[in-house]
């Protein structure tokens, strides 16, 4: 990970090619005042990345143990506060880096991820983290998001899918199941959600993973795989709203069901599971998958999760294999694979162009056709 | 390549049906300085001296006018005129063939002294088709040479735009001076031995009229050459039919009876130094560079492809070895999402687009002064509203780039006031940007953009040393870092980039808490904060030079004020005025937020204040508005930049109403030093 590699080497690359024109350069300027404040601490406990700021989520809100975890979490990345930006858009989940004591940037409704390309892209060398909600992510910022995922850019997003717009109190999302009713919607709503695993499978994301906010242990798992991986990861969190869409996901959380319904996806593990091993995922007739019960199977059939699979239709399959109520939720990693990053290839062509023709402003300006007068 | 006889003989050339020599230069009276001279073949052919020569190329999409047009401008740069440029084509990248919606031109005005427009009408009219014909004709003077290649006015290309007969035989063309050619077939004929098919070959068909130009004002040669050799690299073949079909067109002019006359225009004295010839879009896109190299920071451009700005786009995608990124966004607010994002991260950040592109990205500016970062937001204007004239020039999106904006939030505006000069406004736009943390908008427009003129290249050391200091302690009493702790003099916020320990801090859209910059409620810090953005953007004022007030004679009663590209039509109308003997003075303004803090009490000194736009009054209104002074105003969006003689009469009336008298006007030229009544 370029983050957890910086932080050792000091240098805070403000996206200059080796080189480049000789200016004195104010990245010179930090890199100075960095070193005078000697080793860049990185063994941080969780209260070094708290803020003084009064946590303003509703009581119970899924939101503070998705904070929590992450808080707890961080700090085994090895990364300094410094080098850790995280921006996000506009929603309740989007107040998340005012309690963060990294940088951050709250920006505006669906934007951060095109904000924190343009980060990402010019500083390689932060570990830059993107929050966003169902609506912020997947209605206004649509766009952003799948053309980040695409492109690959070296970021991890998390989206706190709560199947409600909170901060505007109440109306249905994206993600919310046909026939919601809300203040929006009084007779239950009539467009079909977004499954967004699916979404961003589509997209051809390299890192897709799912969690639930309350699963301390799952979570903090994707997550630092999310942050490991070299390019853009987008973490599902399924975040319960306890003001407008309460007991979301209590299929999953409740013991009684959730083990039922629940499908934990662990890299180079056959997919069992259910009380006592029941069910399993096996292939269908028609290149997909399918839910099958254990007994009724040969062992041979039952598909081992591989993550690291280059065609998304395997990880695209595992996500439909859930329907909207959440019924055979796959939770984990659906897929991780290598590819290179934009930042990276962008940092080369600017390197490449510098080695080709060194920087020389007065020949640029004067251009080939030039003449004088005397 | 002179006396290079390739032997092309030129068939069916007609000569003018109404008697005029063909070759009498139309519209200036020249200052007859002919000489004799003698071309191969026995030929005597004269030599006559012009001071200022306006050609418009016209022709179907598909015929190469922006690229003939741009090679004779090239010539004609480096042979020392000075010159002023107006491409314009039509929003279609191929409309079908041969019919008006299709036609696209190119007008240059070349002289030997300084100019400021491009002409407003042509004295020489060069037609590749009847549609060229019919979109052009109105606007050639009367006695205006008109050129035509006789070999596209079929009978179908006639009947598509409405001929009922061919006007280069009916008689109907008699007040012009019209010299019909046939410029592809004498093309094919000359690329006979290429090796290329028929169709391919009439595609050198501009070359040819290049050549032919190119003689009949004794335009340097070797500089096409080279250029074809370099745009046909790979394409050798195709190299060798372009150049022989150019130099095939020069033969022609030497040798045929149709020309009599070459004509002269003499290079134009310019300060010692060197020049170029730049458009609007490439010294601004300089200026980009320029800026991240003087300020010491990565150039980082988000940018979503819009008519007329692509270009800067693509020019700055080639320049990566000066650190410059360049990001294509899958639309307009990514695009400046991503450079507000790379400003937080201590790059430049700069989007480019046209007056749409300004409106999706107006919530984006609205965060840039919130959280007050530096960003450079480029508006090269286009005829609007919604997607309005693409690919024609207008000011309209000066009110927008004021007041687009939901809340107070109060940006700088500056505007290039000609193609050169938008590489230092956007120094200018670069320099305020990161002294006062502040979004700035740089209004261009299509005019400058496209349109071109002689340079003189700066040197890179001379230019504005832009600079600036990152935070990199912590600046509060108590050892804590506070963001929206602002210098007391520019009022400017500390720039602390992520990657500075201890400067760790959160800014966003919500309202800021003075100093703190925590999330605030208050009512008192809101009134606060926004009079405090708003003071800070007032206060730039102070950098601003004193406004210039061009008036050589030192006493006029009217002043016309301006800004952005109508600075040479209004610069020439000004000129015109002078020349009638009356005085008028012309401010023109680069910053149009904040405006010089002189500009009220300068103002306030004349009976009258004239202000042309090429919009329906929008800077009137803020003058009237913030000086309560009586503007005059005079608009026009036609998607063209207004005509000097238009000007000038407009700028006569209200001189003369204000002191009674009347007397002619001479609406000749750019300049006093034009002599004879040019057209
Ligand atoms: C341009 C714009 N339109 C609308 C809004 C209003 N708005 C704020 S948050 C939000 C929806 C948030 O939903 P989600 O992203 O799911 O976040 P949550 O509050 O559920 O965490 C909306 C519609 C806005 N802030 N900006
Ligand atoms: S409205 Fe819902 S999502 Fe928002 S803070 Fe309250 S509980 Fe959390
Ligand atoms: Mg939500």
């Amino acid at each position: 990970m370029t983050a957890i590699e910086s932080t050792n080497a000091h240098v805070h690359d403000l996206g200059m090619p080796a080189g480049g024109p000789d200016v004195t350069t104010i990245a010179g300027a930090i890199d100075a005042s960095v070193a005078a404040n000697g080793e860049k601490q990185t063994t941080l406990k969780a209260k070094d990345l708290k803020t003084d700021q009064e946590v303003r989520w509703c009581p119970g809100c899924g939101d503070y143990v998705i904070l929590n975890a992450v808080q707890s979490f961080l700090p085994s990345l090895g990364i300094a506060r410094e080098d850790m930006v995280i921006v996000s858009g506009i929603g309740c989940s989007s107040r998340f880096p005012y309690y963060m004591n990294t940088y951050g940037m709250h920006s505006i409704h669906g934007r951060a991820p095109a904000i924190a390309t343009g980060l990402a892209a010019s500083r390689p060398d932060l570990s830059v983290w993107v929050v966003t909600g169902d609506g912020d992510a997947l209605s206004i910022g649509g766009n952003h998001l799948i053309h980040t995922l695409r492109r690959n850019v070296n970021l991890t997003i998390l989206l706190f899918n709560n199947r409600i717009y909170g901060l505007t109190k109440g109306q249905y999302s994206p993600t919310s199941e046909v026939g919601k009713v809300t203040k929006s919607t009084p007779m239950g709503s009539i467009d079909a959600p977004f499954n967004p695993v699916s979404l961003a499978l589509g997209a051809d994301a390299t890192f897709v993973g799912r969690a639930m906010d309350s699963d301390r242990k799952g979570l903090t798992d994707v997550l630092r795989q999310a942050a490991e991986h070299q390019g853009t990861s987008l973490v599902e969190i399924y975040q319960n709203c306890n003001i407008f869409n309460d007991g979301a996901f209590e299929l999953l959380k409740d013991p009684a069901t959730g083990p039922m319904w629940t499908i934990p996806l662990v890299h180079g593990e056959p997919l069992v599971f259910g009380p006592g091993g029941a069910s399993c995922v096996v292939r269908d007739d028609f290149g997909g998958l399918r839910i099958a019960e254990t007994n009724q199977v040969d062992a041979s059939q039952i598909v081992v999760h591989d993550a690291h699979r280059e065609d998304p239709s395997y990880a695209f399959a595992l996500s439909r294999l859930s329907s909207q109520d959440l019924r055979y939720s796959p939770m984990g990693v659906f897929r991780s694979v290598a590819k290179p990053t934009y930042d990276r290839m962008m940092a080369d062509q600017l390197e490449d162009a510098a080695a080709q023709e060194p920087a020389d402003l007065d020949a640029l300006l004067a251009g080939g056709d030039s003449w004088t007068v005397s | 390549m002179t006396g290079t006889n390739h032997g092309i003989s030129a068939p069916g050339i007609s000569s003018a049906a109404n008697g005029v020599t063909p070759g009498m230069h139309p519209a200036v009276d020249p200052d007859i300085d002919a000489a004799s001279s003698s071309a191969p073949g026995g030929l005597v052919k004269s030599v006559v001296a012009l001071d200022r020569v306006v050609i418009r190329l016209a022709g179907d999409s598909g015929d190469g006018m922006q690229l003939t047009g741009g090679r004779f401008t090239s010539e004609t740069a480096s042979f020392g005129n000075d010159l002023s440029t107006l491409p314009n084509f039509p929003a279609e990248i191929r409309a079908p063939t041969g019919t008006l919606p299709g036609v696209s031109s190119f007008q240059l005005h070349f002289a030997d002294h300084d100019i400021m427009t491009p002409g407003d009408a042509p004295d020489v009219l060069v037609v590749m088709n009847p549609a060229a014909l019919k979109a052009n004709l109105v606007d050639l003077p009367g006695g205006g040479l008109l050129i035509a290649d006789s070999d596209e006015f079929t009978p179908r290309n006639l009947a598509k735009v409405g001929y009922a007969s061919n006007p280069l035989e009916d008689g109907s063309l008699e007040k012009w001076q019209l010299v019909s050619v046939p410029l592809t077939s004498m093309t094919t004929d000359a690329l006979a031995d290429s090796g290329l098919g028929k169709k391919e070959a009439e595609r050198s068909k501009n070359m040819f009229t290049l050549g032919l130009l190119s003689w009949m004002y004794h335009r340097p040669t070797e500089g096409t050459i080279r250029f074809l050799e370099r745009q046909f690299r790979r394409k050798p073949q195709i190299a060798a039919a372009n150049i022989a079909a150019f130099r095939a067109g020069f033969n022609y002019g030497e040798t045929t009876e149709a020309f009599a006359v070459s004509y002269e225009v003499k290079p134009a004295p310019m300060a010692p130094g060197k020049y170029r010839h730049i458009s609007g879009n490439q010294a601004l896109s300089y200026g980009l560079v320029a800026a991240g190299q003087r300020s010491g920071l990565p150039v980082f451009l988000g940018a979503y492809p819009i008519t007329p700005a692509s270009d800067i786009l693509h020019e700055l995608s080639k320049h990566k070895a000066y650190g410059v990124r360049t990001f294509q966004a899958e639309d307009e607010i990514a695009g400046i999402g991503a450079a507000l994002g790379a400003s937080f991260g201590g790059a430049l950040g700069v989007t480019t687009t046209s007056g749409p592109g300004v409106a999706l990205k107006a919530e984006t500016i609205g965060l840039a002064v919130m959280t007050e970062l530096p960003l450079l937001i480029i508006d090269v204007q286009r005829g609007g509203p919604s997607t309005g004239l693409p690919t024609k020039t207008e000011q309209s999106d000066l009110l927008q780039a004021l007041y687009g904006r939901n809340g107070e939030a109060p940006v700088p505006v500056i505007a290039p006031r000609s193609p050169g000069d938008c590489f230092d406004a956007t120094l200018e736009a670069a320099r305020i940007a990161l002294t006062y943390r502040t979004p700035v908008i740089l209004l261009s427009d299509g005019y400058l953009a496209n349109g071109a003129e002689p340079w003189s290249i700066p040197a890179a050391d001379e230019l504005p040393d832009l600079r600036t200091e990152f935070a990199t302690e912590p600046n509060g009493e108590d050892g804590e870092f506070l963001p929206y702790l602002r210098d007391p003099e520019t009022l400017a916020r500390p720039w602390a980039v992520p990657g500075t320990a201890g400067l760790q801090h959160r800014i966003g859209g919500l309202e800021k808490a003075d100093k703190t910059g925590n999330i605030s409620y208050d009512p008192a810090n809101h009134d606060f904060m926004t009079r405090t953005r708003q003071a800070k953007v007032d206060g730039i004022a102070a950098s601003i030079p004193a406004t210039e007030v061009d008036d050589p004679n030192g006493d006029a009663r009217v002043a016309v004020i301006g800004w952005g590209s109508t600075y040479g039509p209004i610069g020439a109308a000004c000129r015109r005025i002078r020349a009638s003997g009356r005085s008028i003075a012309q401010v023109h303004l680069r910053h149009l937020n904040p405006l010089p803090a002189d500009l009220g009490e300068i103002l306030a000194r004349y009976d009258r204040v004239v202000c042309p736009e090429m919009n329906l009054g929008q800077l009137a209104m803020v003058l009237r508005a913030k000086y309560l002074v009586d503007v005059h105003s005079h608009t026009q969006v036609r998607g063209l930049p207004f005509r000097a003689a238009e000007l000038a009469a407009v700028f006569q009336d209200v001189i003369d109403g204000t002191t009674g008298t009347v007397a002619t006007l001479d609406t000749g030229s750019d300049t006093p030093a034009q002599t004879g009544a040019a057209l």
